[in-house]
């Protein structure tokens, strides 16, 4: 009873998405009343008749949004009822669903398999179109019609895929005993809240990209345009960033291997729009602020969404070979091609046609805050088209001449490092400098401190290690560099009446230098071993000296393990235990490890228990990475930047627009 | 046309051009082989340090005058090298002798990737620039080549091997 239910609000919501579009381009379609000064002179002026069907319209527009957000959300929730009740009547949860699993992996696996997945990614993105329709004021009305209508656009091709090509809520009859289980490797706290994170991005930059669309139809990209596009960047940039230091810590400690970062395809597809939002980011604000970078801002835009399609595509077609495993089907994958195609072709069409009528914006000084910020921009668009190269060459190869191949990180870590590093200059001096024109002599005076701070890194570091490779040394200077004036733009000014997002930019920015002091450090400092241990035997990592005490037997709700257990000493400091664990699922039948990890102020005792050798030896994996944990909490402290700008945005728009308001009144 | 105005129409082209690489690659059966330039050639001469603590190095000499060898360039980093362990521990095991060539790889690395899928591999060859891999005419990793006992390159085979090419490696071991 209840997957009908669901079924039937989820073509209820279909339709009301039809309808959403159907009105936009009824209203577009009309002529534009003379009111209208922002989208040119009209060249007709409709009766009042006219007038009055076409504001009808345009009332309804705003409701029809909000409802189709309420019944998707009771699809999706109708959904999420079904996996809690473990109702094995329905082939989706038989599949992915069973009744020894906790609680919170029940609920979780709502979107932990493909149907799911995509009815949540529905159901975000008609939340997203609602807020839209009952938030947005600012914008010209014409363009919020035609943003809504795009937003209607998109969703309509995830309604068509839901619906015709994977219904999560058909039936199975009969039903089976049980449920087949999730993969256990998804079986984790923290991968159960790492993929809503990531749709909440790409959800954020469709939103972005429909008000680029509705910007590009009604010819309107201007300040106005920017100011109401810039919090769901801002908003989809935060959560893409959690997602992916999330989902890096994730791998780190999940997968076992001892690395962060992978360049798998599967990483790559969430790194790739992070850097397309990351370059939107910084560009919109030029828009917002001087007016400048109108057609590149609206290409950012398009191509940050198209990243998030991209990825999406790649990871759920199966096109290339991941380490993170997910359930393919070429059939979709052709449904979500014909998506891709449709959206993103039809978006760089509509760019290359309407993008020469859009009026060049103010212009500015090489050396000034926008030259710094559209240098930014285009190193970001670099490394983006260096690791879309590097994810897609495998694919490219393949298609040319059947081959299956890997680049791998030797060809990410040698072209985007020395780029990112690059990067890292025009971060520290771009928030020193001043908006239209700086003096080069002031510049480098302000970045005399910074400089002299970076060199002495440097060259403590080389001292102290000298066998250090270059980008790891380079790495620690900048970083070092980096903190320093990351912090400068607050010299000077009263700290209780800096604005929030100048405090947000400046937290941002110090949080990329501390994630790459992590990201050199790991390079540069990790200690491994690869031992086969004997009961008793100790084995010495970097400052611990680690024994294997004992290997016994254990269980859990659906799956049996090897716990080991070893004790830890570091110089004269008390022992403690740590209990890396070998585990066996059996539904499906998996083997895992989980690592057993010791946090410490300086780093990260990572160890890992292997199999168990012919002579009875146990095989350990052991790593001592110094100040690793600095590469997540740099991660966080960007995220955490991005919501004080976001706040500090909101009440600096709230208090202009009271203003207005107060003015016009009075 | 202007050209600002043909610039403006270029990321739609570099997009249809993507777009039907991924059509032509969801429209085509699962792996096909073409012939390599250099079958029929002699290996190139090299000599590789040992890629990790443990096992020999590999120089073109000992591929010539012992009979015929399996050559598989692979990568600690390397995916798709994950998926084909298994194929070559199994052939390893039927003793087909297999010599390795690890591109741009650690010795902890490969040592790690070792401990983790097992080793098939007789000697295991460093090459850190990619040099040698060049010579054979290999653009990336996984790719396989049989080589007959004079050191004459007899296969190749790009990306990971699985099952189905057991009777072409089969036959190129045998030739005379």
């Amino acid at each position: 009873m209840i997957a009908e239910a669901g079924l039937a609000v989820l073509w209820i919501g279909a339709a009301l998405c039809v309808l959403q579009l159907a009105l936009s381009v009824a209203s577009l379609r009309a002529p534009v009343p003379a009111a209208s000064i922002d989208t040119g002179p009209a060249l007709w002026t409709p009766s009042t008749k006219q007038a009055d069907e076409i504001a009808a319209l345009n009332r309804l527009i705003r409701p029809v949004a909000v409802a189709q957000a309420v019944a998707t959300g009771i699809a999706f929730a109708l959904l999420i009822t079904l996996f809690v009740q473990v109702d094995l009547s329905v082939l989706l949860v038989a599949e992915n669903d069973h009744s020894a699993k906790p609680l919170l992996y029940r609920f979780a696996g709502t979107w932990g398999n493909h149907e799911g997945s995509m009815l949540m990614w529905v159901a975000i993105l008609a939340v997203a179109g609602a807020a839209v329709a009952l938030l947005e004021r600012r914008l010209a009305e014409r363009t919020l019609i035609a943003t809504l209508g795009g937003q209607a656009t998109i969703g309509l091709g995830f309604y068509a895929f839901l619906l015709f090509a994977s219904n999560p809520f058909a039936r199975l009859d009969p039903a089976p005993l049980d449920g087949q289980g999730l993969n256990p490797l998804l079986q984790d706290p923290g991968l159960a809240f790492h993929p809503p994170t990531l749709y909440l991005g790409y959800v954020g930059l469709s939103v972005a990209f429909s008000f680029a669309i509705g910007a590009l139809v009604t010819r309107d990209v201007g300040p106005a345009f920017a100011r109401a596009m810039r919090p769901w960047v801002l908003g989809a940039w935060i959560f893409l960033t959690l997602g992916i230091t999330a989902g890096s810590y994730w791998a780190y400690y999940e997968l076992g291997w001892g690395g962060w970062w992978f360049w798998d395809p599967v990483e790559n597809a969430s790194l790739m729009p992070w850097l397309a939002a990351t370059a939107l980011l910084h560009s919109v604000t030029v828009l917002a602020t001087r007016d400048g970078l109108r057609a590149w801002t609206v290409m950012l835009a398009v191509v940050a969404f198209s990243m998030s399609m991209i990825g999406t595509f790649l990871v759920r077609s199966g096109v290339l070979t991941s380490v993170h495993a997910f359930a393919v089907d070429p059939k979709r994958g052709m449904f979500l091609l014909a998506l891709l195609a449709l959206y993103i072709g039809g978006a760089l069409a509509l760019f290359a046609l309407r993008v020469g009528t859009v009026r060049e914006g103010s212009r500015f000084d090489l050396v000034s805050r926008e030259g710094a910020l559209v240098v930014n921009n285009l190193l970001l668009s670099v490394i983006l088209g260096i690791v879309l190269v590097g994810t897609l060459y495998p694919l490219i190869a393949e298609s040319l001449t059947g081959a299956k191949l890997s680049v791998g990180p030797p060809y990410f870590n040698a072209t985007a490092g020395p780029i990112a590093l690059g990067m890292m200059i025009i971060l520290a001096a771009g928030p020193l400098m001043r908006w239209r024109r700086e003096d080069g002599v002031r510049l480098l005076r302000k970045l005399v401190a910074p400089g002299a701070v970076a060199l002495v890194t440097g060259i403590a570091v080389k001292i102290a290690a000298p066998t250090i490779a270059i980008l790891p040394l380079l790495g620690l200077a900048f970083a070092a560099g980096v903190g320093v004036a990351s912090v400068m733009p607050l010299f000077g000014r009263n700290l209780l009446r800096t604005p929030l997002f100048t405090w947000g930019m400046v937290i941002a920015h110090l949080g990329i230098a501390v994630s790459l002091a992590g990201m050199a450090s790991e390079r540069a400092f990790t200690k491994e071993t690869l031992v086969a241990a004997a009961i008793g035997e100790t084995v010495h990592v970097g400052p611990y000296a680690v024994t294997l005490a004992n290997v016994e037997p254990g269980f859990g709700p659906n799956w049996t393990s090897l716990d080991a257990t070893l004790r830890i000493v570091r110089g004269n400091e008390d022992s403690f235990e740590l209990k890396p664990q070998a585990r066996a699922y059996w539904a499906p039948p998996t083997e895992t490890s989980e690592t057993a990890i010791a946090t410490v102020l300086d780093g990260q005792l990572y160890t890992v228990l292997g199999r168990q050798a012919e002579n009875g030896r146990w095989q350990l994996r052991l790593w001592w990475k110094p100040l690793v944990t600095l590469i997540w909490a740099g991660g966080a402290l960007v995220a955490f930047g991005g919501v004080l700008t976001l706040l500090g945005r909101i009440r600096r728009e709230g208090r202009a627009a009271r203003r207005q308001r107060s003015g016009f009144w009075g | 046309m202007n050209r600002q105005a043909t610039l403006f129409w270029l990321p739609l082209a570099i997009f249809i051009g993507l777009a039907t690489s991924f059509l032509l690659r969801l429209h085509r059966p699962e792996s096909s082989n073409i012939e390599s330039r250099l079958i029929g050639a002699t290996v190139p001469d090299f000599a590789l340090p040992a890629a990790t603590a443990g096992v020999q190095g590999l120089s073109s000499a000992d591929l010539k005058g012992q009979g015929p060898h399996l050559v598989n360039f692979f990568a600690s980093w390397c995916v798709p090298c994950v998926s084909e362990a298994p194929v070559l521990k199994r052939m390893a095991a039927d003793g087909i002798p297999i010599v390795g060539i690890a591109i741009r790889d650690r010795p902890e690395a490969v040592a790690t990737f070792l401990g983790r899928f097992g080793n098939p591999y007789q000697r295991i060859g460093s090459d850190q620039q990619a040099r040698i891999q060049i010579d054979f005419g290999s653009s990336g990793v996984p790719e396989t080549f049989v080589v007959d006992g004079k050191g004459v390159i007899r296969l190749q085979i790009i990306g990971p091997i699985g099952s189905q090419h057991m009777p072409d490696i089969r036959a190129a071991l045998a030739a005379k």
